[in-house]
């Protein structure tokens, strides 16, 4: 069957890692392929990058540091942050991201998932969505609303009503990060995850709120993740990948033992 | 050289990438005549069968693969859609595919045993040898590799099969007969294993 994937995210500013400091001795860790190719060798099943560069002018920074990535990670790496247009889905899917992740610029046009799945496949377009805990109410059935702009902005829409909705317009995968649990430790929220995992028919990917192992296993024994997205818990080398992944496979989750051959390539 | 075939559709570059990355020369080309002079070629990348047949055929490039390549006896290697394009047919869009293995790709099912499967099957799964072959020279049985793929491959020609996976059910996941051979998963994202059988294929 299907393993469990682990997918260290780094965040990208101009050209630089934000976070993740610690992990490797005597290294440029805030340079992102240097990290990329940390977390590949340590076994990451995915990586995914989040540009939170502000300006539009610095784009063509994340763009090379995509194509240094490519050139030297022989695993699926998806971009996300800031994409708005098909020119931005393509841009960089040819630098040579396995995959894009489309956020605010999703809700603000929703034609753009059906635009990217008809352009490139579904299976690169990865629906994320912002989420945040609301009472439930007539507008918001589900008690769970979706919010754009870096978890500013509330948009009204349920997010449980956005997946369904982004999966009907082609997104391949759905990243559902709460932003109550995003920056805690506490844990993933697994109702929300557990709720749109149910009702979803294409993987969704967990985020926000890793702090331990056990709560990797939660999600995806209770909530039922295909996924899981791992930040501070992995970058200041509180846990390594190997370790997580050994946890993981003796409570019964099968997980990805990544192989290295004994000839050596290049 | 390696010609990497160019139909028009798919992201090619990642396969381009990991040969330069093992140090092998390709060139990504949709040419009858460098297809045809090639050493080696491979069809790699994502799509569906029919849109992929159809380009293929508006390029001449199916007889070219038929004739000059499979035929001629080189080394042919198919990934993820370029499995799929050997067999007689698709479910996807009804396509007639190059018929050079017997078999047709079918939809995975939305349930197995009342439970629901997530189609596409999107992520790194085992994959069991059921003979050797110099392809997979250094690989161990049950080695993950990464799948994007709505669609298996079942074969008539199971001499054909060379290794399996499950996904709901059991799958052909690579396949070989003479000088083709193909995978069902992506070689260029599974990593140093996926570049191990790459270039195992670049030494054939």
């Amino acid at each position: 069957m299907l393993s469990k994937r682990i997918i260290p995210c780094l965040d990208v500013r101009a050209g630089r890692v934000t976070k993740g400091v610690a992990f490797a001795n005597n290294v440029d860790v805030g340079d992102p392929v240097t990290m990329a190719r940390y977390y590949y060798e340590q076994g990451a099943d995915e990586i995914v990058f989040y540009d939170i560069t502000a300006s539009n002018e610095r784009r063509g920074i994340m763009l090379e540091v995509v194509e240094k990535v490519a050139r030297e990670i022989f695993i699926p790496f998806t971009v996300g942050g800031g994409l708005r247009t098909l020119q931005d889905l393509r841009a960089v899917l040819l630098a040579g991201a396995e995959k894009v992740s489309i956020d605010s610029g999703a809700v603000r046009n929703p034609g753009l998932i059906s635009e990217g799945a008809r352009a490139f496949g579904s299976q690169c377009v990865v629906l994320s969505m912002q989420v945040a805990r609301r009472e439930p109410g007539a507008r918001l059935p589900s008690g769970y609303e979706v919010v754009i702009d870096g978890g500013r902005l509330p948009t009204g829409l349920d997010a449980l009503e956005w997946a369904r909705r982004g999966q009907e317009l082609g997104a391949g995968e759905l990243c559902v990060n709460s932003i109550d649990r995003d920056g805690t430790n506490l844990g993933y929220e697994l109702e929300l995850t557990r709720r749109i995992a149910e009702a979803a028919s294409v993987p969704v990917i967990a985020s926000g709120g890793a702090g331990a192992p056990e709560h990797l296993l939660a999600v995806f024994n209770q909530a039922g993740a295909d996924a899981a997205i791992v930040a501070s818990m992995v970058h200041y080398g509180r846990y390594g990948l190997p370790e997580l992944k050994r946890f993981l496979r003796q409570n019964g989750v099968e997980v990805r033992e990544p192989f290295w051959p004994q000839r050596s390539l290049s | 050289m390696i010609a990497i075939v160019d139909y028009r559709a798919g992201n090619l570059s990642s396969v381009a990438r990991a040969l330069g990355f093992l140090g092998h020369a390709c060139e990504i080309t949709d040419r009858a005549q460098a297809i045809a002079r090639a050493e080696r070629v491979i069809l790699p990348g994502v799509g569906a069968a029919g849109a992929t047949m159809e380009n293929l055929r508006a390029l001449g490039l199916d007889r070219v693969l038929l004739e000059r390549v499979i035929g001629a006896g080189k080394p042919f290697l198919g990934i993820c859609i370029g499995i799929q394009v050997l067999l007689d047919s698709s479910d996807e869009n009804e396509a007639d595919c190059l018929g050079v293995i017997r078999g047709r790709a079918l939809r995975f099912p939305s349930t197995v045993d009342g439970r629901r499967l997530k189609v596409p099957q999107i992520g790194w799964n085992r994959v069991n040898l059921l003979r050797e072959h110099p392809l997979f020279e250094g690989i161990p049985d049950a080695t993950y590799f990464y799948f994007v793929n709505s669609y298996y491959p079942r074969l008539t020609d199971p001499d054909a099969a060379l290794a399996v996976a499950d996904y709901g059910l059991h799958f052909v996941a690579a396949l070989a007969r003479g000088t083709v051979m193909a995978t069902q998963f992506h070689l260029e994202k599974s990593g140093a294993a996926g570049l191990r059988m790459l270039d195992n294929f670049c030494r054939l």
